[in-house]
């Protein structure tokens, strides 16, 4: 069976049509833009017709000349887009392996907040919040208007350094921004964890002490306006970070987490349904129109979320892997969250930049992980949990568990264990050989080190050949029905860089090595009491055969380089959407609060993936252009058989969803993730309501 | 500009022959006795260089101006693209801001400058310009700019209204329809479709003047 776009049957020959036309469009694109006269002009191509080796697996990896003055004819300006000789922008080289990975400090509660937090917004104390506290409303015992655990949380801007101690010396300190949590260890990028609780609500303060908007003063990105997201969470509209709500420096916004169970308030009162239990979320700025760029500064960390099954200790409960707060380093910590970040600095004066300019999506060269390019991690043998998080902007990895680099024979691609996709975690663990991530997605995988020979290193390698902010290179290759396309089909897309000839995945150490992420040196083994994969059993899948009380359609779309969902563009409105009911013409739509919805997203971008966010609540993939995503479905990858709040809206695809709209009233969006999509309208308004509306295409 | 920017702006201009020297090819770096630049006067020329040419243009009245020199440095600026033959969504987004100029009245000409810049210069000379902006009933602030038309490349490819497919990049029916907003000297850029609502184009291409106005979500209406 075959289909189009809108889930039509089509014959096999109309399908190959399709995929033709696709084809000889990049044909032409490639024809069009690049020649190996051009490549070799640049001395970008060796004799052999190889590229030349630069660090990363990107577009820019091809080291560019720094543009000339204006003017001057030969050389016109621009932003960064695939395959364009001359735009490219590459950054310096920088001595991969030196620094040990950082694991980031688990956050401090303070003992009080001063004004106290109150239920209506403290406008005159200088806070800005849309509406007043839902939960304490509900439950004022359970949920109190000065919960028991509370954080104030400065946003500041500070000085980083992303590859301390480089012989190479290429890369100064960063002007980048970050969170304080007020515990005297200084401002972070990544934010602090969280380590928080089911059961145990907790309020942060997040305030603003950036620069003052009129006095950036920066380096040359970032928009100092900040609302904060908590990603993934079961949380209150006023709370949650809508991007209309930012505000500036001076002002502040109390973010209230009742950390609670989907279902605590409808359908499974009073706890909630453990079926819904999330661990890995994630928080990060959310300014509209601004996100890309102050994520990119730094504005993004880590929330843990543990409960009586998933206790963090590995001798209770499900006997994971022990987290442990603040270890010194990952010899003492078995449960490691890590912030995956691509990143250019500037090929002369080694500042990180940001194409300012480009509509289309951004990929850096320099692979970042918890602030520090390419680090190492010494390693007991034994299980290890790692938390794996891409902030994007617009790349999406697959990650490779490599073995043998530099020894006699190949290198080798070990098997690991796939935990949880997005904050959630599986029925059970899932064996593979490699996990695709997008913008904004979490896996959590399980590594058994033990498995390797004391004193040997092995590599977390991101093998996925991506040339632009389309997307990954093999979804451009005719997507079979039901899945993102044959792995290791070739795409003809700037097939003159070299890149792309090798596919969507490519070879293991490709280029030198340039897409090693992290070194892993195993060293003897330590005390393990966690469970092998193979025992571990976690929660069921909720239900999903509940009728729909409707099913909305999103068609995800470009006009005119506008990214746009169903035609429309994002709209911020005037209104002030509190959860009094207030209808302005800013929401879309109006869910119907404690309803089942399905929705059908659809790209009709062509070759681009969009990663498609929605607040609130999680959702469940029914199917990919009708193809059911069930365990027993040879065609589904591991990473969509769980709860997700992210999806992978693939080119020509249509994804069907299931949600269940829970507790919580008030305003949520959804959006491409692909932040620089997001910035440039691919988002939509919507709330909950009392009652629903019956908007078929919002 | 908003007063506090206008303070601002004086510490630039010391800054000025800087710029000066980065677009006459030299940074400077190479000079001991002369101060090094700071990251955010290289930032700040790096954004120049690559997005910002320094190219000729002719307003809508016939006057020459330099692009970077005269429109965009130092200000608050929106900046799209049309051509006057154009039946698909140029009138669409043309006709948006005109409407978002009523919206933002007085600020347009003072704290913010608006600009729209010819897709075709062959066909769009400044007395078809000048024509077009008056069937739009354009007011003094919004400025239609033509010029040559390897220079009005420089500055669409400059400010990225460009496809990844060269094939599609050509098609003109099929041009960006966005609008750039920036604050140059404060380095703050974004972009909104220029087919977006009227209110929400105006309350965007206003936060490059609107400093310290919290979102629209959070203020009362």
């Amino acid at each position: 069976m075959y289909y189009n776009v809108f889930g039509e049957k089509v014959s096999r020959r109309r399908f190959k049509e399709m995929c033709d036309a696709a084809k000889n469009r990049r044909e032409l694109i490639a024809a069009g833009l690049t020649s190996r006269r051009d490549l070799l002009r640049m001395g970008l191509l060796t004799a052999g017709g190889m590229l030349v080796a630069k660090s990363g697996l990107s577009a820019r990896a091809q080291i560019t000349t720094v543009k000339p003055p204006s003017g001057a004819g030969t050389n016109s300006p621009g932003t960064n887009q695939n395959c364009i000789p001359g735009n490219q922008l590459g950054s310096p080289q920088t001595t991969p392996f030196i620094n040990p990975l950082n694991i980031v400090p688990v956050a401090r509660s303070v003992s009080s907040l001063s004004p106290a937090p109150t239920l209506d917004p403290n406008t005159a104390a200088g806070e800005v919040r849309a509406a007043a506290f839902q939960a304490p409303q509900i439950d004022p015992h359970r949920f109190p208007v000065v919960p028991g655990r509370l954080y104030q949380f400065n946003q500041r801007q500070f000085s980083h350094n992303f590859n301390p101690h480089d012989p190479l010396g290429t890369l100064g300190n960063q002007t980048v921004w970050g969170f304080d949590d007020n515990s005297g260890r200084g401002t972070q990028s990544p934010g602090y964890v969280y380590q928080a609780h089911y059961g145990v609500p907790q309020l942060t303060r997040n305030i603003n002490s950036l620069p003052a908007t009129n006095q950036v003063n920066n380096t040359g990105f970032g928009m100092p306006q900040v609302s904060t997201h908590l990603h993934n969470a079961h949380t209150p509209s006023e709370s949650d970070g809508n991007p209309c709500d930012f505000y500036p420096s001076g002002k502040f916004c109390d973010q209230y987490y009742p950390n609670v169970l989907a279902g605590f308030n409808s359908t499974n009162q009073p706890n909630g349904d453990i079926n819904e239990s999330l661990s890995t979320l994630w928080y990060h700025d959310h300014r509209v129109d601004f996100t890309s760029q102050n994520t990119y500064k730094g504005l993004a960390g880590f929330y843990l979320l543990f409960n009586e099954f998933d206790t963090g200790n590995e001798t209770t409960g499900f006997r994971l892997p022990s987290f442990v707060p603040n270890a010194p380093d990952s010899m003492h910590t078995f449960d490691i969250p890590l912030v995956f970040a691509d990143r250019v600095f500037d090929a002369s004066s080694g500042q990180l930049v940001f194409d300012l300019f480009n509509l289309d999506g951004i990929l850096g060269d320099k692979f970042v992980v918890n602030g520090t390019i390419q680090p190492f991690a010494n390693v007991g043998a034994r299980r290890y949990r790692f938390r794996l998080l891409n902030t994007g902007p617009s790349r999406f990895y697959e990650f490779f568990l490599t073995g043998n680099i530099g020894g006699s024979g190949n290198p080798t691609t070990n098997p690991f264990w796939l935990l949880a996709t997005d904050g959630n975690l599986l029925p059970k663990p899932i064996q593979v050989t490699s996990v695709r991530i997008g913008p904004a997605e979490r896996v959590d995988i399980l590594i058994d080190f033990s498995a390797f020979p004391s004193n040997s290193t092995v590599y977390l390698e991101n093998r996925l050949n991506q040339l632009n902010g389309q997307g990954p290179t093999a979804v451009d290759s005719g997507p079979a029905p039901g899945v993102f396309g044959p792995q290791n089909s070739s795409s003809t897309e700037c097939t003159a860089n070299g890149l792309s000839a090798n596919g969507a995945i490519l070879p293991p150490n490709f280029n030198n090595g340039a897409n090693l992420i992290i070194k892993f040196n195993v060293q003897q083994p330590i005390t393990d009491n966690s469970l092998p994969p193979q025992q571990l059993r976690f929660y069921s899948l909720p239900d999903t055969t509940a009728t729909p009380r409707i099913t909305r359609t999103f068609k995800f779309d470009r006009l005119n380089g506008q990214w746009s969902i169903n035609g429309q563009f994002m709209d911020c409105g005037y209104g002030n959407g509190g959860t009094g009911g207030e209808s302005t013409e800013t929401f879309r739509f109006q869910v119907q609060q404690n309803s089942v919805e399905h929705w059908l997203l659809t790209n009709l971008t062509g070759d681009w993936t969009h990663p498609v966010h929605i607040h609130l609540e999680e959702h469940q993939i029914l199917s990919r252009n009708r193809a059911p995503i069930t365990p027993g479905n040879a065609l589904s990858v591991p990473t969509d058989l769980g709860r997700k709040d992210v999806t992978q809206l693939h080119p020509n695809e249509r994804v069907e969803l299931f949600f269940r709209f829970r507790d919580w009233l008030g305003k949520y969006p959804i959006h491409c993730h692909n932040v620089v999509h997001e910035d440039h309208a691919m988002m939509a308004l919507w709330h909950v309501q009392p009652q629903g509306d019956n908007v078929l295409v919002p | 500009m908003a007063d506090v920017t206008r303070r601002k702006l004086l510490s630039w201009t010391a800054m000025a022959p800087l710029a000066g020297a980065a677009v006459a090819g030299t940074t400077g770096k190479n000079t001991p006795h002369q101060a090094a630049p700071t990251v955010s006067e290289l930032a700040r020329q790096r954004i120049q260089r690559l997005h910002l040419p320094n190219v000729p243009l002719l307003t809508h009245e016939g006057k020459q101006v330099m692009f970077y020199d005269d429109l965009v440095k130092d200000k608050a600026v929106s900046l799209n693209f049309f051509f006057t033959k154009c039946d698909e969504i140029c009138p669409m987004v043309m006709a948006n801001l005109a409407n978002v100029q009523k919206l933002l009245g007085a600020d347009v000409g003072t704290k913010i400058f608006m600009y729209s810049f010819t897709l075709k210069p062959e066909e769009d000379d400044v007395e078809v310009i000048r024509r077009y902006r008056q069937s739009l009933n354009a007011k003094p602030g919004w400025t239609y700019l033509t010029g040559k038309p390897a220079d009005m490349e420089q500055i669409r490819r400059g400010i990225g209204f460009t496809y990844p497919d060269p094939a599609i990049d050509k098609d003109k029916t099929q041009h960006i329809g966005n609008v750039r907003y920036g604050n140059e000297p404060l380095m703050l850029w974004g972009a909104c479709p220029g087919m977006a609502k009227v209110s929400f184009v105006a309350e965007s291409i206003s936060w490059m003047y609107n400093l310290d106005r919290p979102g629209p979500g959070i203020r009362q209406p």
